[in-house]
C-alpha cells in the first residue's frame, strides 16, 4: 500500500529540513508515531537507525528503520531493517516565493500471507493516510510558527541595535 | 491458552496435588473401580498428549504471518487498546502476570500478545504458559508456534532462563471462568507460585489489567462442583466445569469454545516491579502477593471507571 500527500510550506526549503532531519523533533510534528530513537553510533544522516513505532488500530507497529537516502535539503528516506515492512521518504522542493512543497510518502507491505495481510494493508489504510495529512498539517504549523519567532527575534534584535 | 500455573503455583507453595492423588499421603489406598480406572486412563491419555516444552518450536516466521489476522480480530473486533507498554523492560527475561477473562477464548491474551509482539518486535522471545489440556487439544499445535508452552515450574524456569518474557496467569481456570458480575475483580485465589518463580529467577514482575473480557459472554458460574464431582480436578487438572450463556450455544457448558462478543479490551501494563529491589533479600512472598494485587485491583477499578456501558466499553 502507498500512501502520500503533500503541502506547501511557507517557509525556505532549509528551514523545513532543519526539523524534518532532526530526530529529537520527529515525535512533536508526526502523527501517529509513538516512538522514534536513536538506535546505532549515528544519530542523523546516511546510515542512521531509529527504533519507530506507529500507532494503527489495537497496536503500535514498527520496528528498526534505516536512513537510505540523506540528500540535504531536498530527499530523506528510510527502509525498514526489522518488523513492518516500510519505505518512507520526505520530498521538499522549493516553489516561488521562499515557500517550500513537502511531500511525505509512506509505502508498507503487511507480511501475512493471503486474505487477511490484504484485509489489514486496506483497513489500515485511512488511518495511515490520516496520519500522513495530520502530520504535513503539524509540520507546516510549526515551521511556520518558527519562522514568525524567528522574524520576531530579528526585529527585536534590530531595534535592539538601533 | 493462556491458562494458568495451577499446579505450578500449588507446588512451589509446597503442595503436591500429585501428594493426595495417589494416597501416599492420605488413608491406605483401595483398590480402583472401573469408573476409577478410566478416569485414570483418560488423565494419562491427555498427559502423553501434552507436548514437552521446546522453546524452539516458537516460529518468528509464523508469528510474523498471523500477525495481520490477530491484528484485524484485536483491532476491529475488540477494539483492543494496549497502554503502557513501554514499562515493560527493554531487553532481558521478565515476568509478565495478568488477570484473565473471558473463558477459554482468551480474547485479553490475544490482544496483549499482538500488542507486545508488534511493540518489541517478533524476534523478541515471548512465551505463555497454558494448561496442559489447552496443548493437548486436536487441531490447536499452532499455539506453540506462537510460543505457548505447557504450565509448569520447569517450563517457567527454562523461559526465564532463556531471557525470554512470560506471560502468566496466576488465576487460570479459576480466575478466567468467574462470573461476569466478578468481571472487575483480580482474584488469583491465593496461588503465589509465580512470585516465587520471580524471586528464584531475579526477574521483574511486571503487572498486566485487562478489562472486557468478561463481558464476551454472560459467565454464570464456574461450576468447582461439579467439575469436583465429575473428578475432573484429578484427570484433566481442572478445578472448574463453567456454565455460561454464550454463541452459538446459548447454554455453554464446559466452554469448549463459544463466539465472543465484540466487547472493548482495554489492557494497561505497570511499572516493572523489582522483587528484590523493593521487598529486600529475604521477602516474604504473601506481601509482595498482597502488593501486586492491590496495584492490579486499583488499576481495573479505574478501568472499570471509565468504561460507560458493558460490551461497548
Amino acid at each position: 500500500m502507498r500512501i502520500k500527500d503533500d503541502i506547501v510550506v511557507a517557509a525556505p526549503v532549509g528551514a523545513v529540513w532543519s526539523i524534518v532531519a532532526d530526530p529529537e523533533r520527529v515525535l512533536s510534528f508526526m502523527s501517529g508515531v509513538t516512538r522514534w530513537e536513536i538506535a546505532g553510533d549515528i544519530p542523523a544522516g546516511l546510515g542512521a537507525r531509529y527504533r519507530m513505532l506507529f500507532r494503527i488500530g489495537a497496536a503500535e507497529v514498527g520496528g528498526l528503520i534505516e536512513v537510505v537516502e540523506f540528500a540535504e535539503p531536498f530527499e530523506f528516506a528510510w527502509t525498514s531493517i526489522t518488523g513492518l515492512d516500510q519505505r518512507g521518504r520526505w520530498r521538499l522542493r522549493e516553489v516561488p516565493g521562499g515557500r517550500t512543497r513537502v511531500e511525505l510518502r509512506l509505502a508498507y507491505v503487511v507480511a501475512g500471507a493471503g486474505l487477511s495481510g490484504w484485509l489489514a494493508e486496506r483497513i489500515a489504510a485511512p488511518t495511515v493516510s490520516g496520519h500522513v495529512r495530520q502530520t504535513l498539517r503539524q509540520l507546516g504549523r510549526l515551521v511556520e510558527q518558527e519562522q514568525l519567532r524567528e522574524r520576531a527575534a530579528r526585529r527585536r534584535a534590530g531595534a535592539l541595535d538601533a | 491458552m493462556a491458562q494458568p500455573d495451577t499446579t505450578t503455583s500449588a507446588r512451589l507453595n509446597g503442595h503436591d496435588p500429585a501428594a493426595t492423588d495417589d494416597g501416599s499421603s492420605g488413608p491406605p489406598p483401595r483398590s480402583p473401580s472401573l469408573v476409577d480406572r478410566a478416569w485414570r486412563g483418560l488423565a494419562g491419555m491427555v498427559q502423553r498428549r501434552i507436548p514437552r516444552a521446546d522453546l524452539d518450536e516458537r516460529d518468528p516466521d509464523f508469528i510474523r504471518e498471523q500477525l495481520p489476522l490477530f491484528w484485524l480480530c484485536s483491532s476491529i473486533w475488540f477494539r483492543g487498546e494496549v497502554r503502557g507498554l513501554g514499562n515493560i523492560p527493554d531487553d532481558g527475561p521478565v515476568l509478565l502476570v495478568g488477570n484473565h477473562s473471558g473463558g477459554n477464548m482468551i480474547p485479553d491474551t490475544m490482544v496483549f500478545t499482538v500488542a507486545f509482539t508488534t511493540y518489541f518486535g517478533v524476534e523478541r522471545a515471548f512465551y505463555q504458559l497454558a494448561h496442559n489440556l489447552v496443548l493437548s487439544l486436536p487441531g490447536l499445535s499452532w499455539l506453540r508456534k506462537i510460543g505457548t508452552v505447557a504450565a509448569s515450574p520447569s517450563n517457567a524456569r527454562k523461559a526465564l532462563s532463556s531471557g525470554a518474557a512470560l506471560l502468566v496467569y496466576p488465576g487460570g481456570d479459576y480466575e478466567v471462568h468467574r462470573p461476569s458480575w466478578q468481571g472487575n475483580r483480580v482474584d488469583f485465589g491465593g496461588r503465589t507460585g509465580f512470585i516465587r518463580l520471580a524471586l528464584e529467577q531475579e526477574v521483574p514482575i511486571v503487572p498486566v489489567v485487562a478489562i472486557g473480557g468478561q463481558e464476551t459472554a454472560l459467565f454464570l458460574t464456574r461450576g468447582e462442583r461439579l467439575a469436583r464431582l465429575l473428578a475432573l480436578d484429578r484427570v484433566l487438572r481442572l478445578k472448574v466445569l463453567p456454565i455460561s450463556l454464550s454463541l452459538p450455544w446459548v447454554v455453554n457448558i464446559g466452554d469448549l469454545g463459544h463466539i465472543p462478543l465484540p466487547a472493548k479490551i482495554t489492557i494497561e501494563t505497570l511499572p516493572a516491579i523489582d522483587v528484590h529491589g523493593e521487598f529486600g533479600p529475604d521477602p516474604d512472598v504473601n506481601e509482595i502477593y498482597d502488593h501486586v494485587i492491590r496495584l492490579m485491583q486499583e488499576t481495573l477499578d479505574a478501568l472499570a471507571a471509565e468504561r460507560r456501558f458493558p460490551v461497548i466499553g
